[in-house]
């Protein structure tokens, strides 16, 4: 339990997916103009993440895996299937997002209205197949991969919140002109990464 | 009728030469005023991940080239057939394909290469460039212009990952073209004790940096964003 309490704080905070890793960082600075879209976008990201992380965790352990097939009789034991890894995981978190649209489409309209056009987006957003290309370097349980999983969104959108809200707020300041828009938002980024490096300090 | 119908396919048929200047265009336009990362905005993740050191930003600069060239092809070749429902997801599984093949070289020729950019080549997948180029040309395109297309962005994209990366290797480490054959450690070889800018090998030196590139471009080719 407390290991994944750690987990959950490690994924949310020190291992932030876009202040330490810069991953999903397109949608990150295309859809953070406003508050409102950035949380609806966020909480998508949470739900993805936190659903294929595992699923694709069970696919590494019971299919990829070098002897991950022995379940299905000795003859497979030799079976290594870890080049197809990629094509994998992208045809799961693909099928997941279709499968979320379709979900939240019957069942809540409104949800959708606002969710809508970027439920889509996020089969492309590099946190989630990132997420679960890490999840496979480490030595992750089942619960610790749904764990990590639901952190990292978590953290992504965190990121996301905190980075629209302050480009709320810059509408009103005085930028130089060539300086607008996309240059001023890297400045943020990076000083806002500045900020998250001081988590690195703590030891769980 | 008949004769009429062939005519117009002749005149269709008038066809550009393989390096027309529209075509040269699609190649010369993303290097600067269409250029990926800094107006389109996209594939920013690799493009601050892994330029710490500019052996890295070569390699990915390639990859990213090869996967977004073939891939532009392949769609371009099935942009009739493909429903446009389901096209995510035949474009992720052409664009996998091509990033599977690249993972399978670098771990089979420099595999400590492979080690060093872990999941970033898996991520070319998802790299927004690739899908962008599909989605905005491949979609609606030839073939031949479109491997132009995907060759022009992918190089575009290298511009600025080589610019990045020079000046984090540079102020950084205090090295350049480290890991390659004619490694350089400038500063030491003038004589000057350098301490390195620990700031830049992070990921907000990188993200500061790379707003200050946008800064200049966009001072010299007049582009502006309003808010």
């Amino acid at each position: 339990m407390e290991n994944l309490v750690s987990i959950g704080i490690r994924s949310i905070f020190i291992d932030n997916m876009i202040f330490a890793y810069f991953l999903g960082m397109c949608s990150f600075l295309a859809i953070s103009k406003k508050v409102k879209t950035a949380i609806g976008l966020g909480i998508a990201v949470v739900f993805v993440l936190g659903v294929t992380v595992p699923i694709n965790w069970l696919i590494q352990n019971y299919v990829l895996n070098a002897g991950a097939l022995a379940w299905l009789g000795p003859d497979f034991a030799n079976i290594d299937l870890n080049f197809l890894q990629f094509i994998v995981f992208i045809s799961v978190i693909a099928a997941i997002v279709q499968l979320t649209e379709m979900a939240v489409e019957k069942f809540s309209p409104a949800l959708y209205g606002t969710l809508g056009i970027f439920l889509p987006l996020i089969a492309v957003n590099c946190s989630v197949l990132g997420a679960a290309l890490f999840m496979v370097g480490r030595p992750y349980n089942l619960a610790e991969a749904t764990v990590f999983g639901f952190g990292s969104g978590i953290g992504w959108m965190l990121a996301i919140v905190a980075l629209a809200g302050v480009r709320e707020k810059m509408k009103y300041s005085n930028v130089p002109a060539p300086l607008r828009g996309l240059g001023i938002t890297f400045i943020l980024v990076g000083l806002m990464s500045l900020g998250f490096l001081s988590f690195l300090g703590f030891s769980l | 009728m008949s004769t009429e119908v062939a005519e117009v396919e002749v005149v269709e048929k008038k066809s550009e030469p393989l390096f027309s200047k529209k075509n040269r265009k699609l190649i010369s336009n993303p290097l600067d005023i269409d250029n990926p990362i800094t107006v389109q905005v996209l594939g920013i993740c690799s493009a601050l991940a892994i330029t710490s050191q500019i052996k890295p930003a070569i390699v990915m600069t390639l990859g990213l080239t090869f996967v977004t060239a073939f891939s532009n092809v392949f769609i371009s070749l099935l942009r009739n057939t493909i429903p446009s429902r389901i096209r995510i997801i035949v474009q992720l599984a052409v664009v996998s394909v091509w990033v599977i093949m690249v993972d399978q070289l670098l771990k089979a020729y420099v595999y400590d290469m492979a080690k060093l950019m872990s999941v970033y080549v898996g991520l070319i997948i998802t790299n927004c460039i690739v899908m962008g180029r599909l989605e905005a040309y491949a979609m609606g395109n030839k073939p031949w212009p479109s491997f132009l297309d995907g060759l022009g962005n992918g190089l575009g994209y290298g511009v600025i990952l080589i610019i990045l990366a020079f000046v984090r290797e540079l102020f950084g480490g205090g090295t350049l073209f480290k890991g390659l054959p004619f490694e350089w450690h400038v500063f030491e070889s003038m004589g000057i004790k350098y301490q390195g800018n620990g700031l830049l090998l992070l990921p907000a030196g990188a993200c500061i940096l790379l707003g200050v590139i946008i800064w200049v471009q966009r001072t010299l080719n007049g582009y502006r964003e309003s808010h």
